[in-house]
């Protein structure tokens, strides 16, 4: 390894383990505020800190760092009959695998640094011209009509035999134009970890979290730990099945198990949830279940067993495993994202800028320059896990929890059968495609662009939805009236009656 | 060999991290030594017998079966990736290998290995 490519791994790193524990963070305040506003109330917001005699409060965000202060300084109990040393490995074992599993997921495109600048000889010495805004990568034109379709990359290589699937295509979009000059520094993948086994590394570190839950429960000496453990083992395997298997159909399609491959590909086509919709589902509710909260929060059932595997934990021993429970919120999103949503793709947002195209029409085009591309997909991403975020929020101060057997029968007998006849389908559907002529693939080409379209028109309206609703609702106060109104009149009526 | 190496330093990141939260609770925290306070957590009842009660086998037929599927999700992977190019062969000699599997899953269910209370 070169320097230059140590140091931006270092980079990475710190792009992805700091976006991850800081969204963590925020999403222990979105979680408060939001179970707030779903219930009618205020929620925290009075956490303060005295800056040069001004007070501030910042809407409650300070309580992660309020958190923080009180775990650490918290006693740090270990049960004394309770095996020590796995009683301390079991919160590093779950809170290890969510930080370091988004290491394959890439959070933008390639970034060429060799096309944002040109290497001149300035009085002998060789030196750096550098325009970010105003240099683009030419996406490589398409030598055959409409080939840039449904399935095959074949255009991008401008190969002449539609329909046939090639997988050179991959190695060759990542890549940036050739620049052979000296001084040059080169392509930067922007994924910490630039390897092969993509998903079954993802797969191979989130089994990790299981052993985490199940030691932490056999460890504590305590029968509710126990059962919590158990019952985190049982759950968190039944899932993995389904998870697993919902995603052979995603494989199926994209040809590949890299996940900077699998985002690529929906940039060249369209997002995976168009594709797989079933998948996408079946994947959803499993990395739900695999975050261990409401609906499937039955290892910890407080009405149950108090708290599960987590009621002798104290302290940040503690805070690690809820630490970890919310960065899995994050790193499940934005696994969905990348293989299901598009990753950092937007519909018609190309390498060389914004081109509205429908088939062979171009309807829109505008160059942007390369560094904006990057950081527009960088925020396409980042957007994209905060929603999903915001969604399993949603789900989880919506839905009650499960009874076990109704949670062991979701997972076995209705996602796994699911996931199988997926597979199935997917093969299917798959080779009659690809036994069809080049006419349909083309025309399914056109029907590709269509959903772009009315994708890039839903985005754009949930984007305003989110924008009107944070700046321009006037919402909460009216609710809150009508709220005091009706507690007036029930109290009016209580005093009648007793009046009475 | 150099693919990995980020991912070794990923991990020292990880573990850094995570020792630091480790050690930090440690140090920081007082530390109470009381009879009452050492006894096992259990909603204010005395705790009697020790942790090792005997488990329903559900867990360990659960895990069983855990183990048959997810070592077929990973027998899927590298036919998944490689499925467009073998065609119908694929999917036929596949489907023979899927319906071994399907047909344990039905004899599962049929045996009740599937309910959890009968």
């Amino acid at each position: 390894m070169t320097l230059s490519s140590i140091i931006w791994t270092v980079v990475k790193i710190l792009i992805v383990v700091g976006f991850i524990v800081n969204l963590s963070a925020i999403l222990t305040w979105m979680e408060r505020r939001q179970s707030a506003m779903m219930q009618d109330r205020v929620g925290p917001n009075r956490a303060e800190i005295t800056v040069f005699g001004y007070k501030i409060r910042l809407f409650g965000l300070l309580y992660p760092i309020a958190d923080a202060v009180k775990m650490f300084t918290k006693e740090d109990f270990i049960p004394p009959n309770a095996d020590k040393v796995l009683h301390s490995l079991a919160p590093m074992l779950s809170l290890f695998p969510p930080l370091v599993v988004l290491g394959v997921v890439p959070f933008t495109d390639t970034l060429c640094l060799d096309n944002l600048h040109e290497v001149v000889q300035k009085n002998g010495v060789v030196a750096s011209n550098w325009h970010f805004f105003s240099s683009w990568i030419e996406q490589p034109s398409c030598s055959l009509p409409g080939a840039k379709n449904f399935i095959d990359g074949c255009c991008v290589i401008g190969c002449q035999t539609a329909g046939v699937v090639h997988q050179p295509w991959a190695e060759h979009f990542g890549t940036c134009p050739a620049n052979v000059a000296p001084g040059m520094i080169g392509a930067i993948h922007m994924q910490v970890i630039d390897f092969n086994p993509g998903v079954l590394y993802v797969f191979a570190l989130a089994g990790m979290g299981i052993v985490g839950a199940s030691i932490a429960g056999w460890s504590s000496d305590n029968k509710f730990s126990l059962m919590g453990g158990l019952r985190a083992a049982s759950q968190l395997v039944s899932y993995e099945v389904a998870m697993g298997l919902s995603i052979v159909g995603a494989i199926m399609v994209y040809g590949t198990i890299r996940l900077d491959e699998m985002t690529r590909w929906q940039g060249d086509h369209v997002w995976g949830v168009f594709v797989q919709p079933l998948a996408f589902i079946l994947f959803l509710t499993a990395a739900i279940a695999e975050t261990k909260r409401a609906p499937f929060d039955l290892p910890e059932g407080e009405s149950e067993i108090v708290a599960g595997y987590l009621v002798e934990y104290s302290g940040m021993k503690f805070g690690m495993f809820y630490m970890g429970e919310f960065i899995e919120i994050a790193t499940s999103s934005a696994l969905l994202v990348a293989i299901f949503l598009g990753g950092y793709n937007m519909p018609f947002l190309h390498r060389d800028g914004i081109t509205i195209a429908v088939g062979d029409a171009v309807v829109w085009k505008q160059h942007i320059p390369h560094i904006l591309v990057i950081l527009m997909q960088a925020g396409a991403f980042f957007g994209k896990i905060f929603v999903l975020c915001w969604f399993q929020m949603f789900v989880r101060w919506t839905l009650p929890r499960f009874r076990y057997d109704q949670l062991m029968k979701l997972g076995w007998r209705m996602l796994l059968p699911a996931a199988l006849a997926n597979i199935f389908l997917t093969g299917v559907i798959l080779i009659a495609f690809d036994r069809t002529g080049t006419e349909f693939q083309e025309r399914m080409g056109v029907v590709g662009d269509f959903v772009n379209l009315a994708t890039a028109i839903a985005i754009t309206f949930v984007q305003l939805w989110i924008v009107i609703g944070f700046f321009g609702s006037t919402q909460p106060a009216i609710r809150r009236n009508a709220f005091n109104k009706r507690a007036r009149s029930a109290g009016e009526i209580v005093e009648k009656a007793l009046a009475s | 060999m150099s693919a990995y190496a980020p991912m070794f330093l990923l991990f020292a990141v990880g573990l850094l991290l995570v020792l630091a939260f480790f050690v930090g609770t440690s140090l920081l925290g007082p530390k109470n030594k009381g009879a009452e306070h050492q006894l096992p957590f259990e909603c204010g009842s005395e705790s009697t017998g020790g942790r090792h009660i005997r488990l329903s086998v559900k867990f360990y037929l659960t895990a069983i079966l855990f183990v048959v599927f997810d070592i077929e999700a990973v027998f899927l992977y590298p036919w998944g990736v490689k499925f467009r190019s073998l065609g119908w062969s694929g999917l036929v000699s596949m489907l023979g290998f899927l319906s071994v599997l399907v047909v344990g899953l039905v004899y599962c269910w049929k045996k009740g290995a599937l309910e959890w209370e009968k």
